[in-house]
């Protein structure tokens, strides 16, 4: 089932010319680390951790702007009262089901014509207004599991609203929001057709983009130090999951699938 | 009046500040969901190339779709195929790992980490390029096989292959759909598998007679997002075979993909992207009338 990463890893200590002799082994007898090296500096003007960089600092902003903007809509449908409270609600879940395409080319077009291509700016500022509803969803589901009491004993004591989402409820979402988070970080990682459309200059590349060069190059490939930096950027997804492990399954197996 | 509890939520309506927790959502909604997809619906019916004014041209984007782009009708076709290739492979292969791993194996939480995995990181380009070359000729997949005398076989570079590959590739990431399963599986309840036992009915009966039918509204979900996601496959393809090889493995998000970005045709993209849309669509409503027939509700 994992073989491939299996596959991966042994391949990864092994010295290029081995990778695809014809007798296979688990370990080689060279074990080597020159790969990571050799695949670290591949490209002349930028290490592989610059283009780590990049996507962490890209990823995380728009975690940051997901969790800030998908928990105050959370907070206001699932605890506030207001006109047209539920058609809009029904209307964010319809656009759950939007399919992406619909909007990907006008949104491009409006991107270029403000001059965001070649920038974070198409990703970072679209998180930052709650455009994935799911995160919403998931956090209206979480805030109605909240006792009302807590909300009420703080109005009591003369807190305002903004105040009982600040330190009543948020504290409390902090299973849900990380649920968020990680589904934020997963979904924007492996945004490839995004990234491919958005970022053209190597210098803002990201980790997908500078894999996909790695492969494109018509002179020959190197193989070893292309397995050691496709390892590499497996790496974050895994640690994420396995911190993240009983978050995921109980936030995918019970957010509204009753019935 | 004094000591009289004023009730916190009484239905009492707070427009003003609902509406400044939803502001960011309604930008979002207007600039990035809402505008985009009605300009989206204008632009098919224009031709449009950024560097030049829109032109409308009413109806002859489809025009052309159905009648001259024969990429278009190939593109479909590859997309369907890939569809119904996907699509069952991964929900029966999610629902049956899932129903071996509610059987309380013993050290069933890493077995179940094993097969979500994939779906974690497998959508990626790392794995896409992992895959590629495990699958190549020289390697690790067909010198596995050659011990065994077989192949060596051309799972990406040979047409008649390459679309069965990638489907396999994606039905790989069946993780997610068996953590769905699994979670349903759980709410069978047991009574019912015991009254079964008591009637005397073995365990491939209770399968189909017990276990399906409680679980039938999340196969319909599971199906349904299997069926919304393999119509938008890019990634995989756009990677591994970009759509080759002789055009064997074009999918329609590719066809699109290029007739905006390297034709620069907003305005015929716009139109090829409805038509998915509506092609989903119409799957989905299929599907959903159908299901009245066979799922079952708790209620």
């Amino acid at each position: 089932m994992l073989f491939p990463m299996i596959w991966l890893v042994s391949g990864v200590f092994k010295p290029g010319s081995e990778i695809f002799s014809g007798e296979f082994q688990l370990i080689s007898e060279n074990f080597t680390l020159k790969n990571f090296a050799d695949g670290w500096y591949i490209n002349p003007n930028h290490s592989f951790g610059y283009f780590l960089k990049n996507t962490f600092v890209m990823v995380g902003v728009v975690i940051g702007g997901t969790v800030i903007s998908s928990s105050l809509a959370g907070f206001a449908f699932a605890r506030l009262n207001f006109i047209g409270k539920w058609p809009l609600f029904i209307f964010m879940l319809a656009t759950m089901m939007l399919p992406s395409q619909v909007t990907l080319i006008p949104k491009y077009i409006m991107f270029s014509k403000i001059g965001w291509i070649d920038s974070y700016l198409p990703f970072s500022i679209p998180a930052f207004c709650a455009v994935n509803g799911f995160h919403v969803f998931l956090i209206v589901q979480f805030i109605r599991g909240i006792p009302k009491e807590l909300d009420e004993a703080a109005y009591m004591d003369g807190c305002s609203t903004f105040g009982i989402y600040g330190r009543i409820i948020m504290p409390l979402c902090k299973p849900v929001l990380f649920s968020v988070a990680i589904f934020t970080f997963i979904w924007t990682w492996d945004d490839y057709l995004n990234q491919l459309i958005y970022i053209s200059s190597v210098d803002k590349f990201t980790v997908s983009l500078f894999l996909r060069s790695l492969i494109d190059s018509t002179s020959s490939i190197s193989w070893g130090p292309l397995l050691a930096n496709t390892l590499i950027s497996l790496i974050p997804g895994i640690v994420l999951f396995f911190i993240a492990q009983p978050y995921f399954v109980e936030g995918i197996a019970t957010s509204g699938l009753k019935g | 009046m004094f000591g009289e509890k004023k009730p916190f939520d009484s239905g009492k309506y707070k427009n003003k500040e609902a509406f400044l927790f939803l502001l960011p959502w309604i930008l979002g909604v207007v600039l990035f969901t809402v505008g985009p997809m009605v300009q989206s619906l204008w632009l098919s019916f224009t031709d449009y190339s950024i560097y030049s004014e829109a032109k409308f041209i009413g109806l002859q984007n489809f025009i052309e779709m159905f009648s001259e782009d024969r990429m278009f009708k190939h593109s479909l076709l590859i997309t369907l195929r890939y569809v119904f290739l996907f699509v069952p492979i991964k929900l029966i292969a999610a629902l049956l790992i899932a129903v071996l791993l509610n059987q309380n194996v013993k050290g069933m939480s890493v077995y179940r980490t094993i097969y979500y995995i994939p779906s974690i990181v497998g959508a990626g380009i790392a794995m896409a390029v992992t895959w590629k070359i495990v699958l190549s000729r020289d390697g690790f997949v067909n010198e596995f096989l050659g011990i065994f005398g077989l192949g060596p076989f051309d799972f990406l570079t040979n047409p008649k292959m390459s679309l069965t590959t990638l489907a396999l590739m994606g039905a790989w990431q069946f993780g997610s759909a068996m953590v769905v399963f699994l979670a349903a599986l759980k709410q069978v309840p047991r009574e019912l598998y015991e009254a079964g036992d008591i009637d005397g009915a073995g365990k491939v009966n209770q399968f189909f007679k017990i276990t399906l039918p409680m679980i039938s509204s999340t196969i319909l979900f599971n199906l349904i997002m299997g069926i919304i996601n393999a119509f938008q496959v890019f990634t995989q393809v756009s990677v591994i075979t970009n759509g080759g090889p002789a055009d064997s493995t074009y999918v329609y998000m590719l066809h699109l993909y290029r007739t905006a970005f390297e034709s620069h045709r907003m305005g015929y993209s716009s139109a090829l992207a409805w038509v998915l849309t509506f092609i989903i669509l119409a799957f989905a409503l299929v599907i959903f009338k159908s299901s009245q027939k066979w799922v079952y509700y708790e209620n």
